[in-house]
Order: structure tokens, then sequence, then C-alpha cells
């Protein structure tokens, strides 16, 4: 789960981590009521989880408070990568000496956080990472020790950080540190840590992405989801228990078990035409279940054909094929429905599906290759 | 004829009287599988299947009455971690774990506990394993695939399951098959996995099915190149999966420019690793 810029920077200054004066708004005569108060030039931010919001114009330099409301008022009409703009974070604005990066994310491979630095900041961390790799000093954290300053130090001296601001600078990133511990993080960001014009080390943006296996012990967290910036048949998926993803193809697929909903969907491409979601329906695969899948899919006009790929394992073929009929009587969709059910029981399975005149394809292959052509013809 | 798991694996499932545990500990005992112990905190004392199983309170007691030198987890995913925490404790040798949900910083803290003890982890977010004929510790399907020569490594439950089928229709059959979990922190990854199929005499290829997220492909294929005398096909999904996008697995999700299949493709082919395009290509590209 990822946390807007402004609820970020709520959290950063919970723990000790200096951030602009600022607040978030969702119209622009609070906005201008903000700038108003701040006194000062403001930046107005889009609040939207996306990348290249920059680069998209949601971010802008208002002198006065007239400005940050007529540039509110256009950023809050703005669609960032599909993505709707309802809210901004007006801060003050800051003269920038030196950019710095500093963020803890998870090293898979280390399977331990790591601590990055930069010397530079405020462009994307791997970005730098490709062009001046010798930028970046990374440190891995042990677990059983926590952060110690003497790796803060090391951060410090790589990225030439004057010695006047190291005091702060340990201060910032142990506050990193416990939000990454005690808030279950997988990403906790400062990207820009600038030195200001008057001399502050502070956090320009933040960015905290949290481990969404962890939230059962943060239901206080689990309120800061925004629920605006995901498509609701995914949310809607959720309440079932079902993980759906859109995509952008016309062939809609139903598969049991994450890998193989990966390979069924690289399977349509390669077949010549492109998914229209990610859709595990997991174990088991009863009729409500396969019914609750069958209207997610639906609900996307984009959708030609489906195809259910099932590979009975512990679930028997049979038990997955009555579910599908069942589902089937009662949604009754009017595009051509492709199935192909493989395993345990496949043969039983097949013939109650033979008999509820149902479309079953033994291989793998020809399914695929059916369901893309029959998007094709209709 | 396999790695980990043989007629001598003797078995403890913790979290055996759970409805899971119980049905697949069931299917297990059917196939072969030799089960000495149960373990359900409070329910020790008690026996299951029939009276076949003793329940245990504590791994301890399970492994100093029964001798068992393997475990298998079903324990929900709130106790999950200190489940495999309590089996290290007791020395067993293998731990196999199926919870699915486990936080990450619960399992960053598990490997630096197991990075000084001699236990072996797989999983968690794993179907288990399978010696066709001989053992079967999880959830695999033990009647899909039959005994043979190629050793099978995944990150995937029905995935490999359809790669397994697909060898049975190929009179193909598998030493071993070893699911090591969908999870972006594992006990153990392909590189472990590899390294055992390697020095047994009884596996003479190996398929690797792997998918997007994490570098444990790359890792691997740097072994196989550098490394391995046997031949590897491997496979890679989600060459359609969209970038910042968690695909069912917690660890399936390409970071940034990182974890993509293409990439993952492209390190396995530049190394000179066959890679199958989709699953009912891998027999052909088998020796």
């Amino acid at each position: 789960m990822k946390l807007h810029e402004y609820q970020s920077k709520q959290i950063f200054s919970k723990f000790g981590i200096p951030v602009p004066r600022g607040r978030v708004a969702s119209s622009s005569a609070s906005v201008k009521q903000i700038a108003e108060e701040l006194g000062s030039k403001v930046v107005v931010k889009a609040q939207v989880l996306s990348v290249g919001r920059g680069k998209a114009g949601g971010v802008r330099l208002a002198d006065t408070p007239e400005t940050a409301e007529t540039l509110a008022t256009q950023i809050m009409g703005m669609t960032i990568n599909n993505l709707p703009v309802y809210k901004v974070l007006v801060d003050e604005a800051i003269n920038i000496q030196k950019e710095l990066y500093l963020g803890i994310a998870i090293d898979r491979v280390n399977s331990l956080p790591v601590i990055i630095a930069s010397a530079q900041g405020g462009i994307d961390i791997e970005e730098i990472a490709q062009n001046s790799p010798e930028k970046i000093i990374k440190i891995n954290i042990p677990l059983l020790l926590g952060l110690r300053e003497y790796q803060i130090r090391s951060l410090a001296l790589t990225t030439d950080l004057p010695k006047n601001y190291w005091r702060l600078f340990m201060a910032i990133a142990n506050g990193l540190w416990q939000i990454f511990k005690q808030y279950d993080a997988t990403l906790v960001e400062i990207n820009p840590l600038v030195i200001s014009g008057d001399s502050r080390l502070l956090a320009l943006d933040g960015k905290i992405e949290l481990d969404d296996n962890a939230l059962f012990r943060h239901p206080d967290l689990v309120e800061l989801r925004d629920l605006d910036m995901e498509d609701p048949i995914e949310i809607e998926a959720r309440k079932y228990g079902l993980t759906y993803i859109r995509m952008n193809g016309d062939v809609g697929c139903m598969v049991n078990g994450a890998g193989l909903a990966m390979t069924t969907m690289d399977m349509i491409q390669l077949f010549g035409s492109e998914p229209a979601n990610f859709l595990d329906i997991g174990g088991g695969a009863g009729a409500e279940k396969v019914a609750a899948a069958f209207r997610l899919i639906l609900s996307d006009s984009k959708v030609k054909s489906v195809l259910i790929n099932i590979f009975g394992g512990i679930t028997r073929c049979d038990e997955v094929a009555k579910g599908i009929i069942k589902a089937l009587d009662k949604i009754k969709p009017q595009i051509p429905i492709i199935l192909r059910l493989e395993g345990n029981n496949a043969k039983e399975g097949h013939e109650l599906l033979a008999r509820a005149k149902l479309n079953v394809v033994d291989s793998f292959n020809e399914a695929a290759k059916l369901a893309v052509e029959s998007v094709h013809k209709a | 004829m396999t790695i980990l798991i043989d007629k001598e694996t003797r078995l403890i499932i913790q979290g055996i009287t759970g409805n899971e545990g119980l049905f697949h500990a069931q299917r297990m005992l059917l196939s072969g599988t030799n089960i000495v112990a149960g373990v359900t905190p409070g329910k020790g004392g008690e026996w299951v299947l029939n009276g076949k199983i003793p329940v245990f309170d504590t791994v301890h007691s399970a492994v100093e009455t029964t001798g068992g030198n393997a475990s298998l987890i079903f324990v929900p995913l709130h106790a999950a971690a200190d489940a495999i925490l309590e089996a290290i404790d007791s020395q067993i040798l293998l731990i196999v774990c199926v919870t699915e949900g486990i936080p990450i910083y619960d399992m960053m803290m598990v490997k630096s506990y197991l990075s000084k003890k001699l236990s072996r982890l797989i999983g968690p977010n794993s179907p288990g394993l399978l010696s066709p004929g001989e053992s079967n510790v999880g959830i695999i399907p033990n009647d899909i695939v039959k005994p043979g020569n190629i050793g099978l490594v995944s990150r995937s439950g029905t995935l490999t399951y359809e790669v397994m089928a697909v060898l049975n229709q190929n009179n193909l059959g598998v030493s071993t098959c070893v699911g090591i979990g969908g999870d972006p922190i594992l006990g153990s990854g392909f590189l472990e996995i590899l390294e055992l199929f390697e020095e047994d005499p009884h596996t003479d290829q190996v398929i690797l099915v792997g998918e997007i997220g994490g570098r444990d492909e790359e890792i691997a294929a740097d072994f196989i190149s550098k490394k391995m005398t046997k031949p590897v096909v491997a496979y890679v999904a989600g060459i359609t999966a969209p970038p910042g996008r968690r695909m069912g697995h917690a660890g399936a999700i390409i970071e940034g420019r990182a974890g993509s299949a293409q990439e993952k493709i492209n390190t396995f082919k530049n190394l000179g690793i066959k890679v199958a395009t989709y699953p009912e290509e891998i027999p052909a590209l088998l020796k």
C-alpha cells in the first residue's frame, strides 16, 4: 500500500524529520487560504500515487495566494497516468542549496533492509544508479542490531554532507529507520532531502510504501488507503478475496494460481491479442467465487472473450466444472467463453461441461489460440 | 533418487489439527509419506487421522518422542514466523512453510536467525516438495507425474503442476519437485536447490520455473553458467505483467527497472541457457 506525499510527511513530522510548512487541500479556495497563512511563495503539488507528476505539470510554484488558487484549480482537474487528482499539498517554497537522496528499502537478495544515500537527489534513484553509481552508497541494516550511528556517518561522509549538518542527518536517518520498523514499511524515501538557502536540512518530498501482508497489525494505517487511486473493479475483487488487476486488452481470463494466471496472460499475447486482466481465483473455485469472478471480468466493456484456465491439483476438476456451470447459468454471458480444465479428474469435468454445451479445449495452447481467434471474429 | 525428501523423511506437521493441516496430512499419508507427529499448541495428547498420528504441544516434545527430522508448517499467518523459529530451535533440518502472507519484516528476522543455524527452510508461501513414489511434503498433488530423472524447481504452485502434467504427457518423470514459494523473502532460493540437483546422482537435468520480481533468476543463471554440469531449461512467467503491480504472489512485482520477465529471459539466453516460450515447449528443449 502506497501513501501520499502529504501522508508521508505527516508521519515524518511525527518522527522528528523536518518538512516544509504546509497543508493538504481538496478545494482551490482552501488552497488560497493556506497560501495566505503561510505568507510566502508556495508550491502546489498534486497528490497522486503515480510517478512523473512533475513532468505532467502537477507541481507548480505560485508567487501569490491568488496564483496558488488558480493553479490548484488546474491541477485538481488533471489526470496523471490515468489517476485523477483530487487533492493538492500546499507547501512553503524552499530555496534549494543542495539536493540529496536518503531512503530505506528491502534488499531481497540479502533478505535485509538497506539504507541508501546519494549526493545527488531530486531525480529517480534508479536513474542515479544507472548514470552515476559512484554517487550512491548502500548499507544493509542488520535486524538484530538496527541502524547504527557509525553506519549513518558513512552515509554522511560518502554524500559529502557538510559536518555541521551531521547531527541533524543522524536524527533524520534514525527517524526513517523507526518508521520503517514500526510501520512495517517496504520503502521510506526522502527525495530530495535538501539543504535550504537558510541552512535547514529538510524533506522536500516523501514516499512511504507499506507491506500489505503486515496491515493486519496496523488497523490505523489501513485507514490511510486512498480508494480514489484504485480501480473500482480491483476494490470490488478484494471483497471476494480475489486478486484482479486491470489490463488493456480484450481477452478476459480467469485462472487458479498466480503463476498460471501470468502464464495465461502471456499466452494470450503470444497468440496475437492482449489480456484484459489478471485474475487469480485461488484454490477451491466454487460456484459463488466463479460467479463473482465472471461479474468482475464482464464489468470491463472491452472484454470480447473469456478464457478460463483451471489446473485441478488437489481440487478436483469435476467439482470446478460444476461451479463453472452453475455460475454461467446464473450470469449468462453473451460473449464466447473458452474453457480449459486439466489435472485431477479432468475427464469427468470435461464430460460435465460438454453436457452443458460448453466449449472445452484440451491443450493450453489451443485454448489460448481459440480465445484470441474468437475476439477477432467478434 | 531424490533431494531433500525420501522414504526416510520422518515428518512432523505443525498446525495438523486445522482444516488444511488435516486434509493434507490425510492425503500425504495415502501417498506414502511417513508422518510421525503433529503439533498444535494446547492439543498435545490428542490423536488424529483415526488414531494414527499423535499430537504434541511443542515441536521439541514431538522431536524427542518420535525422532521427526522434517517439519511442514500449516500454521495461520499470525503465528507462522513463530512456528518456523520453533522448528529451527528444535534442530529440525528441513522446514517447509506453506503459509502465505507472513509480513516481510518477520521473514527478514527469521532469515537473520536461520543464517546461524543448520536448518534449511523452504518457503514460505510454498506448495512444498514432491519426490514421486517416495515422499510428498506439502500440497503438491502426488499423482500427476511419475518418478524420473528431471529436477523441477519453481516459485509457483499450479504453474508447476502444469509443467509436471506436460512432462507426464511426454512420458518424462521427476526426481524431486521443489516449490520455493512466491514471497519476496524466501528460506531457499533457486540457487540452493540447483546446488542440490547438481550433486544428486539421480537428477540428470533441471527445469527452472521463474517469474517476475527480485533477482533470484539472475543469480541462478550465473550459477548455472559457471558451476553446473547438468543442462537446465528455464521458463519465466509474466512477460505481460505491468510494472509496479503485485501479480498475486507477494514477490511477483516489477520494481522500477528491476525484475521484469524480459530481463530475466535475456539473462538466461545471454548465458546460453535455454528458455521455453510457453510450458508445452519445455520437453522439446530437454536433452
